[in-house]
């Protein structure tokens, strides 16, 4: 009979002896079973998002035309900020597999100090996404709901979205915003737009210049229709309400599942980033106060950092499905 | 475990590889060219396929160079890959087609089932 060793092996907390299925120690494979739910949970997110995706697939909003936000510059660039973000996550994650290896040969301090670029790595990214999140909230241009719930935006001349602040006419505001001082007391408004339905109208009017963007999307170039002058004061006659930036009811962007599952995908991610560096720094205070060096291996760097690739290859996946195709 | 020789160079040489694929990636978003955007093989344009292609090739060398699935016995490797692959090919299979009907029906145009879109 074989002999009950604890730590016969590194890692090893089978119980029953020396048998390690697939030679693989028990928080390792644990390890990799929680991960293959959590894939398929997001699986489960993306999928939901294909078929709505799929669903209303000519009149979803363009990716290109939403993400086009770079810090320090109002340009619009589709693409940069959020490849920005991916080559943050890549590298931390090059920087965890980097401590990997260093526990594999017992550097403590190398093991220390890749661990703390991955964290800083992974602050970076929760950081971008914030900033992300806070200009798609606050929105950019503006846009018009109809009745239908159709989202409908402005065009210059050139195809390119124009804010409706800049055309719409500058009559005075009588709306005051609800407050509870001045209102009911347990009703609250989120601020008004700056411009009222009538005003944008109006501006519409009086500029010819200024064409209407529908969420249609034409087949042939792949790009939203613009209607003629005559159908969209037709339009126009039927709009609602003015929409600026994003919440979970709707968005300036277009369907406003589009912006419920930004919301949710990218929100369920970040919360994973998050959750990665809790974890990372855990792990790295033990590294710091010799916790592995006394138990002789450094699997726990390994298992946590099992964990910081998964959100990377989520990311990888996210990046795709919102950002590409 | 401990004396495990280093596989830096290995790590490098796949960080290169996932930036180069990134960076393809990026310049194919922005510039889509229309001579793959605007065309349309097995449902979808060539550019979305190569998005695709190129996101599988991504996960695969995370997977196996970062999470170390090639260093892993075979069959525990398996377990997690075939199990996952197969649940999300089943998963988007149903779920893009029920999409895609979804949308005709939502459309009131019933066409071919052979179109996804």
């Amino acid at each position: 009979m074989e002999v009950i060793m604890p730590n016969q092996t590194a890692g090893t907390t089978w119980k029953g002896g020396g048998d390690r299925p697939f030679n693989a120690s028990y928080g390792k494979m644990m390890m990799w079973f929680f991960l293959i739910s959590d894939a398929l949970t997001f699986a489960g997110f993306l999928g939901a998002y294909g078929l709505m995706r799929f669903k209303f697939l000519d009149s979803w909003p363009i990716a290109d035309e939403v993400f086009t936000h770079v810090p320090f510059t109002h340009t619009p660039m589709p693409m940069i900020y959020v490849a920005f973000m991916t080559f943050i996550l890549i590298f931390s994650s090059v920087t965890m597999v980097l401590a990997v290896d260093a526990g594999h040969q017992m550097k403590k301090n190398k093991v220390a100090f890749y661990m703390l670029l991955t964290i800083i790595g992974g602050l970076i990214f929760l950081g971008s996404q914030a900033w992300e999140w806070k200009h798609f909230i606050g929105g950019d241009k503006g846009a018009i709901q109809l009745n239908s719930g159709e989202i409908v935006q402005f065009v210059d001349k050139t195809g390119h979205q124009v804010s409706l602040e800049s055309f719409a006419v500058k009559t005075p505001n009588k709306r005051v915003r609800h407050t509870r001082s001045n209102g009911l007391w347990f009703v609250k408004e989120a601020s008004i737009p700056s411009v009222t339905l009538a005003q944008v109208t109006e501006g519409f009017k009086n500029n010819p210049d200024i064409s209407l963007k529908t969420q249609q999307i034409d087949r042939a170039t792949k790009s939203k229709v613009i209607v003629s002058r005559d159908e969209a004061l037709k339009l126009l006659a039927t709009s609602k309400q003015v929409v600026k930036g994003a919440n979970l009811h709707v968005n300036e962007y277009g369907k406003t599942l589009f912006g419920d599952f930004f919301f949710f995908i990218t929100g369920f991610h970040g919360f994973h980033v998050f959750t990665g560096i809790l974890i990372n720094l855990i792990i790295f205070i033990n590294v710091l106060v010799g916790t592995y060096e006394k138990r002789g291996h450094y699997e726990m760097v390994e298992k946590s950092g099992l964990y910081w690739h998964f959100v990377d290859l989520v990311w990888v996946f996210v990046f795709t499905f919102f950002y590409l195709v | 475990m401990a004396h495990a020789q280093s596989h830096k160079a290995l790590i490098w040489k796949v960080f290169g590889l996932l930036s180069v694929i990134t960076f393809v990636e990026v310049l194919l978003g922005i510039y889509k060219p229309s001579a793959l955007h605007l065309t349309k093989v097995l449902g979808t344009s060539i550019l979305n396929w190569m998005f695709l292609i190129l996101t599988l090739v991504k996960a695969y060398f995370i997977a196996w160079y970062f999470m170390h699935l090639s260093d892993e016995k075979k069959w525990f490797r398996r377990a997690i890959v075939w199990t996952l692959v197969l649940y999300i090919l089943y998963l988007s299979f149903f779920v893009l087609t029920e999409g895609g009907a979804l949308g005709r029906t939502f459309r009131g145009v019933f066409e071919s089932i052979t179109t996804f879109s």
